[in-house]
């Protein structure tokens, strides 16, 4: 933690070079962004050492927070040292978040 | 059950022997208790079963009998994709090991013993096989039932496969994704069971990847309501549907998007991808060498084949093959996928102009 303004989160220490764990994504929003976020902190997601993820995994870490408190949050949430992987997943993820409505009921069914 | 009882009375000798697993225990055919009808669980390993040939090995397979199993093998030599290996040990790990008969030769029988078939039946082959360093060449069938194992396997899969990152990306981020849709919407008694095999001449890592839990039609109906077991398969591979809810987004942990992404790593790569449950199979083919790369929605819009009428697989049987010489960047493939979000999703939701926030990234 940099000031009582800021949490950063070490990634790699948590879930590893490859961040796929599910349960661990849950756990570090869970447990480490939401209560910064509610504090009024602003969240810097230090993924350094983390080589690669997945989509699943930063839908499990991210896209609550923008459902709950909107795309606003992205303004208080900083991607530090992404790869170029780390980094597309994360644009997909919060992308198509914001497209986030209810779907018509025939649009799927058979 | 003496299986010699019913049909051979007497004494009288079966008209072929089988390995049981039970040294000095000979078997044949099973009296089912069904009048004039013998029949048991069966496999038959052709000599070449992989993604682009497997349904001549999936219409051989015969679900009739849960617990018994047959396991046979073309006589002269057998050369197979982790999933043929990955199915027959799904289905026959619940079987009594002294049910489990197995017809194999003995060069098959090798194959068979260091991919750990034996092993998984908890049969005794009786085959003796130097144990050499698997690293760079396969990773043996193996069982998958809470997260932090996937996530263990992960962390010392690497190893065993001693590939460059650029092909490592790739193939974890395939096992992740497929394991944990197992674990997750499978229901499966045993989870997921893998295998994975580097063969060298085509320079390709096969992958396979099954369970036998509710399948596909019965966990995406939970949101969708599937008329078939195909139907299930296309909204499965469609990106933003999910079995656990209708919203776009997704849930809290699910967004519907994983088999999309596994369907693109192959069809970026122009390799195969096969994925059946119920009696439906759904296979990627390659795309053209020299076509142009558009991503679409429609599973049914790529270049696929497709059998609705297969021996019923309760659960669902995934095989993917990763050409090492063909694999781009895995950066490159998300570029294409992150582009394809954002027409689809302005398409399906007819969106006007919308500025879309930016993730924050820093150094």
């Amino acid at each position: 933690m940099k000031n009582g303004k800021e949490i950063a989160i070490n990634m790699a220490s948590s879930v590893g070079s490859f961040a796929e764990n599910k349960d661990l994504a849950r756990a570090i929003r869970r447990e480490q962004i939401l209560p910064a976020l509610r504090d009024g902190k602003k969240v810097i997601l230090d993924f350094y050492g983390v080589n690669s993820t997945t989509q699943s995994f930063v839908h499990a870490l991210i896209s609550e927070l923008i459902r709950d408190f909107g795309t606003e949050v992205l303004d208080r949430i900083v991607f530090k040292s992404c790869n170029e992987t780390v980094k597309k997943l994360v644009s997909i993820v919060i992308e198509y978040m914001q497209y986030e409505e209810e779907p018509t009921e025939s649009e799927f069914d058979s | 059950m003496n299986t010699t009882e019913g049909y051979f009375e007497g004494g009288a000798e079966p008209p072929f022997v089988v390995f049981t697993g039970n040294p000095g225990v000979r078997e044949s055919l099973l009296f089912t208790g069904n009048p004039g009808k013998v029949c048991k669980m069966r496999f038959h390993i052709p000599n070449s079963a992989f993604l682009g040939n497997i349904n001549h090995f999936l219409n051989g397979f015969d679900p009739s009998d849960p617990e018994t199993l047959e396991i046979s093998a073309n006589l002269k030599w057998i050369s197979v994709h982790p999933v043929v290996l990955c199915m027959i040990a799904a289905i026959g790990k619940p079987v009594r090991p002294e049910n489990v008969s197995c017809e194999i030769v003995a060069k098959s029988g090798h194959y068979l013993k260091r991919m750990g078939l034996y092993d998984f039946l908890g049969i005794d082959s009786g085959i003796k096989v130097e144990e050499h360093e698997p690293a760079g060449r396969f990773i043996p069938l193996t069982q998958i039932q809470t997260s932090d194992n996937l996530t263990r396997f992960l962390t010392e899969m690497l190893p065993l496969l001693h590939l460059d990152p650029l092909y490592v990306q790739p193939i974890q981020y395939t096992i992740s994704e497929l394991v944990r849709n197992v674990l997750e919407h499978a229901y499966a008694p045993d989870g997921a069971i893998l295998a994975a095999q580097y063969f060298k001449k085509s320079n390709t890592i096969r992958i396979g990847i099954v369970d036998t839990g509710i399948g596909i039609k019965e966990s995406i109906s939970d949101s969708y309501p599937a008329s078939s077991d195909m139907h299930a398969i296309q909204l499965a591979l469609t990106p933003g549907i999910t079995g656990t809810t209708r919203r776009l987004g997704g849930s809290e942990q699910n967004a519907g998007a994983g088999l999309f992404f596994i369907k693109t790593i192959a069809y970026f790569n122009r390799d195969p991808f096969v994925i059946y449950s119920g009696s439906a199979m759904y296979k990627l083919l390659k795309r053209p060498k020299d076509g142009s790369i558009f991503l679409r929605g429609d599973p049914f819009a790529d270049r696929h084949s497709k059998e609705t009428n297969l021996p019923y697989w309760k659960g669902v049987v995934v095989g993917i093959d990763i050409g090492l010489t063909s694999t781009q960047r895995f950066a490159n493939v998300l570029a294409s996928v992150q582009d394809f979000y954002f027409r689809d999703l302005k398409q399906r939701k007819k969106a006007k102009y919308k500025r879309l926030k930016k993730p924050v990234f820093a150094a």
